[in-house]
């Protein structure tokens, strides 16, 4: 059982207390500075910031539903070599699994940081955040949250939670050094931190808290979490391979898009430099267009969509962690989360592989047995 | 659909499969012309992207062929082909590419007779299922 500890909220202000303990880990004299969501100031906007004065911590919003990017790519920033000291840096459980990923492609690692994670009700995309903030961006966390633990997916007419959010099924931020638990918790009195590592265990040790088992509700929250997400999963799933099942009904599907390449831009393990689609491969001779069109009576333009698609499902799935940020970032719309969610689920199923579960397991393209997948070669003997 | 001709990429590794097909031409083998060789230098070299392209293009078939375990020139690339068809047929299959179009095999460079058999074989498997499901649908 790992260890756990209950950490106190004081006037109800739950965004004080964790102010107050992310306080307490700069103060650790092993952490040189805290990564966490932070209201930027001017405006609503919540990014990651990387802070050393404890000061700064007071606009630290870790539990604001913003989610412009996964963290995941900067944390690789600050881990591709070691720099020399220790950061603290506060992930969603998708952002933590993304980063195990990039450490096994060696782009990142992490010895020199301390994982943060937190219990996610979900995020809101980039345009939905801003109508909730609209209003009242002071009030912006509570107000989602009140609603979100209590099972609610929808905040306002406009505003719900994206797919992705409502098919995740890793709620937990699984893999964490220590995570701060929410869910089955009385967020006016206290919240949960349960280390789930060595490293973990150490820290709390050191910051001097009562080592406390969590509440009797709290194993129960979690699970039913868990399972309304998993029956949402089947059924956008199904959805969308019954959208999706021939070549044809796959076009229609990605039929708005315009080879911008946001969605690999934002997606956390799309893990190559350049990507091949950019470079001169598909910068094709003006005469090709016309072949093409010829051939078949007409092509759409732009070209090679779905191509780009099958290849970075083929490229990149296996290590997709369901994080939505593609159809975040789509300036068109397209549901990519779901279409990339449910291919991944085929792709490490295949593989008996799950996306960040763990720093032991390798990616399932970089490895390979002499003996295995007899059934994929037609010609035995 | 009896005047169908399906149009079948093989990518064939220099080492085995290829001179394996140069052999059954030798030796006046005879096999279905539906099948346009792409010599490789081994099968790990296959990218994914390949064989999509050649299915979006509208091959009704893709045969990957190279040397048995054990055999390949450059030690494992083969595995590594076995472990990019497993993937593929992960994927394909659920946009509607039938499994059936893609194929794997290992046929060792003396195997002339192989190579024309499974040639044969191949072109009447993909007759009797029809045409690439996106050969006419302007999907690329
Ligand atoms: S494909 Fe989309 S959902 Fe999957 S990891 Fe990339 S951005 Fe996240
Ligand atoms: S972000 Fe949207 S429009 Fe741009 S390449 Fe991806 S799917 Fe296409
Ligand atoms: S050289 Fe033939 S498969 Fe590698």
């Amino acid at each position: 059982m790992a260890k756990t500890a209950l950490y106190d909220i004081a006037d109800k202000n739950l965004q004080g207390a964790l102010a107050s303990f992310l306080q307490s880990l700069l103060a650790d004299d092993n952490i040189s500075a805290v990564m966490v969501p932070m209201r930027q100031s001017g405006n609503d906007t919540v990014m990651q910031t990387l802070v050393t004065d404890p000061e700064q911590l007071s606009a630290a919003d870790p539990f604001s539903p913003a989610f412009p990017m996964n963290a995941a790519r900067l944390v690789s920033r600050l881990t591709k070599r070691s720099p020399g000291e220790t950061v603290a840096t506060v992930l969603r459980p998708c952002e933590i699994r993304a980063h195990i990923e990039l450490v096994k492609l060696k782009q990142g690692q992490v010895d020199d940081i301390i994982i943060i994670g937190i219990d996610c009700p979900g995020t809101l995309q980039n345009n939905d955040f801003r109508k909730l903030a609209g209003k009242d961006p002071e009030s912006t966390t509570d107000r989602f949250l009140t609603a979100a633990l209590d099972g609610k997916t929808q905040f306002d007419e406009a505003v719900e939670l994206p797919p992705a959010c409502k098919i995740c099924t890793h709620p937990v931020p699984e893999g964490a050094d220590i995570g701060i638990g929410i869910f089955g918790m009385d967020i006016k009195k206290q919240f949960l931190l349960s280390a789930g590592t060595e490293k973990g265990e150490g820290l709390l040790d050191r910051l001097g808290l009562n080592v406390q088992e969590p509440p009797d509700g709290r194993e129960e929250a979690v699970g039913s979490i868990v399972s309304a997400r998993e029956a949402s999963q089947g059924e956008v799933f199904a959805a969308v391979h019954e959208k999706t099942d021939t070549p044809e009904k796959l076009a229609e599907y990605l039929s708005g898009c315009i080879n911008c390449y946001n969605c690999r831009v934002a997606c956390p393990v799309c893990y190559c430099r350049e990507c091949v689609f950019v470079t001169d491969v598909f910068d094709h001779d003006p005469f090709q267009y016309l072949r093409w069109a010829k051939r078949r009576g007409k092509i759409r333009m732009p070209t090679d969509t779905v191509f780009y698609h099958l290849t970075r499902m083929a490229h990149m799935t296996t290590a997709c962690v369901g994080c939505g940020q593609c159809s975040n970032a789509c300036p068109n719309d397209i549901p990519l989360a779901e279409l990339f969610s449910m291919t991944a689920s085929h792709t490490q199923n295949a593989f008996d592989y799950e996306a960040g579960r763990s720093l032991e397991e390798d990616p399932p393209l970089a490895v390979f047995r002499e003996d295995e997948f007899a059934e994929v070669v037609e010609i035995k003997h | 659909m009896d005047d169908f001709e399906p149009t079948i990429i093989a990518f064939v590794c220099n080492w085995c499969t290829y001179t394996a097909a140069d052999l059954a031409g030798t030796s006046r083998l005879t096999y279905p012309t539906n099948v346009r060789l792409i010599r490789v230098m081994c099968t790990g070299m296959v990218d994914p992207k390949y064989i999509i392209k050649a299915f979006l293009e509208g091959a009704d078939a893709v045969l990957v062929s190279g040397c048995h375990p054990g055999d390949c020139h450059y030690i494992n690339g083969n595995y590594k082909a076995r472990r990019r068809m497993k993937l593929l047929k992960a994927i394909l299959p659920r946009y509607g590419f039938s499994e059936q179009r893609l194929k794997l095999t290992w046929i060792g460079a003396s195997d002339g007779i192989q190579f024309a058999r499974t040639i044969r074989e191949m072109v009447e498997e993909i007759k009797e299922l029809g045409p690439n499901e996106a050969r006419n649908a302007a999907v690329v």
